[in-house]
C-alpha cells in the first residue's frame, strides 16, 4: 500500500511538472489528466471515495475537456512560440524553491511527524456518500444554494462573455 | 488501509504540487497553461484537506465537513474554468494571442 502511496504521488508530481513543461498546451492538458487521475487514487486510499470519483468526473473528465475544447477552438498553430525570459523563469523558480524549502522545514518540526493513520471504526452501513449528503442537506443547506446561484451566474455570464457583440 | 502511511508524506506531495502550480503561474506567459496550473494549486489544496480529515476522525469516521469543503472547491472551480475560459476566448478574438505579455492595456 505504501508503493501505491508512492507511485500515485509520482504519477501527481510529474503530471505537475509535465504542465509546468510543456511546449505544447495539448500535451500539458492531458499532463494534467493524468495529475489528476493520480490524485484521484490518492483520495480514494485516503477512504475518500465520493471526492475520487468526483475529481475523475469533474476535473479529469468535465474541466480537461472543456479545456482541450477550448485549445481546439483557438487553434494552437496560430499562437506564436515565443521563448521564455530566462529572468522570469529563475524568479519563478525561485519563489517555487523558497515555497518548498518553506514547507519542508515546516513538516521537519512540526507536530505532525510520526502521526499513523488512525483505524476507521465508523459503522461500515453508513456510507461516505450518505454522510456527505446528509452534511450537505442538513449543515450545509445555505451555502449549498449559494453554491447553485452561482453556477447559474457562471452559465449566464459564459453565455454573455461568449456573444460576438458586446453592446 | 495501510496503517504505516503517515501525514507528513501527503502535505509534502501537496506542497510540492502548490508549489509547482505557484511556478507555472509565474513563469508561464500561455494564459492557458497559467490556468491548468492554478487548477493545480487548487487540487493540492483539496489533497491536504482530504488528508487532514482522514486523519482527525470524528466518532471513528474521518471529518466529513472537509469532504463537503472540497466538494465546494471543486465546484467553484468549475465555475471559475467556465468563466475563465470564455474570457481567454474573447481576449483570444480581439488580440490574436494567448500570451499574457500581449495584454498589457491596463498596465499603465
Amino acid at each position: 500500500m505504501t508503493f501505491l502511496f508512492y507511485f500515485f504521488s509520482a504519477l501527481v508530481l510529474f503530471g505537475g511538472l509535465g504542465v509546468v513543461f510543456a511546449k505544447n498546451p495539448v500535451s500539458a492538458a492531458f499532463s494534467m489528466v493524468i495529475s489528476f487521475l493520480g490524485m484521484a487514487a490518492l483520495f480514494i486510499q485516503l477512504d475518500a471515495f465520493l471526492i475520487g470519483v468526483l475529481q475523475v468526473l469533474v476535473y479529469a473528465g468535465a474541466i480537461m475537456v472543456l479545456f482541450l475544447f477550448i485549445i481546439m477552438l483557438l487553434d494552437v498553430e496560430e499562437v506564436e512560440k515565443r521563448k521564455l525570459s530566462l529572468p522570469t523563469v529563475i524568479r519563478a523558480g525561485g519563489v517555487g524553491a523558497a515555497l518548498v524549502v518553506l514547507i519542508s522545514t515546516v513538516l521537519m518540526r512540526g507536530g505532525t511527524a510520526g502521526q499513523a493513520l488512525p483505524k476507521l471504526v465508523a459503522s461500515p452501513e453508513k456510507s461516505d456518500v450518505l454522510r456527505i449528503g446528509e452534511l450537505l442537506f442538513g449543515t450545509y443547506w445555505l451555502p449549498i444554494q449559494i453554491i447553485a446561484v452561482l453556477l447559474l451566474t457562471a452559465t449566464v455570464g459564459v453565455v454573455v462573455l461568449s456573444k460576438r457583440e458586446l453592446k | 488501509m495501510d496503517p504505516s502511511l503517515t501525514l507528513n508524506p501527503l502535505l509534502l506531495v501537496s506542497g510540492l504540487l502548490f508549489a509547482i502550480g505557484l511556478t507555472g503561474v509565474l513563469a508561464r506567459r500561455n494564459l492557458l497553461i497559467i490556468f491548468m496550473c492554478l487548477e493545480l494549486m487548487l487540487a493540492a489544496g483539496n489533497l491536504t484537506l482530504v488528508a487532514f480529515s482522514r486523519f482527525h476522525l470524528v466518532d471513528g469516521a474521518p471529518a466529513y465537513d472537509a469532504h463537503v469543503f472540497v466538494f465546494f472547491v471543486i465546484t467553484v472551480a468549475a465555475a471559475e474554468v467556465a468563466v475563465g475560459l470564455a474570457i481567454i476566448i474573447a481576449l483570444f478574438r480581439s488580440k490574436k494571442s494567448t500570451d499574457v505579455t500581449e495584454v498589457t492595456t491596463m498596465k499603465y
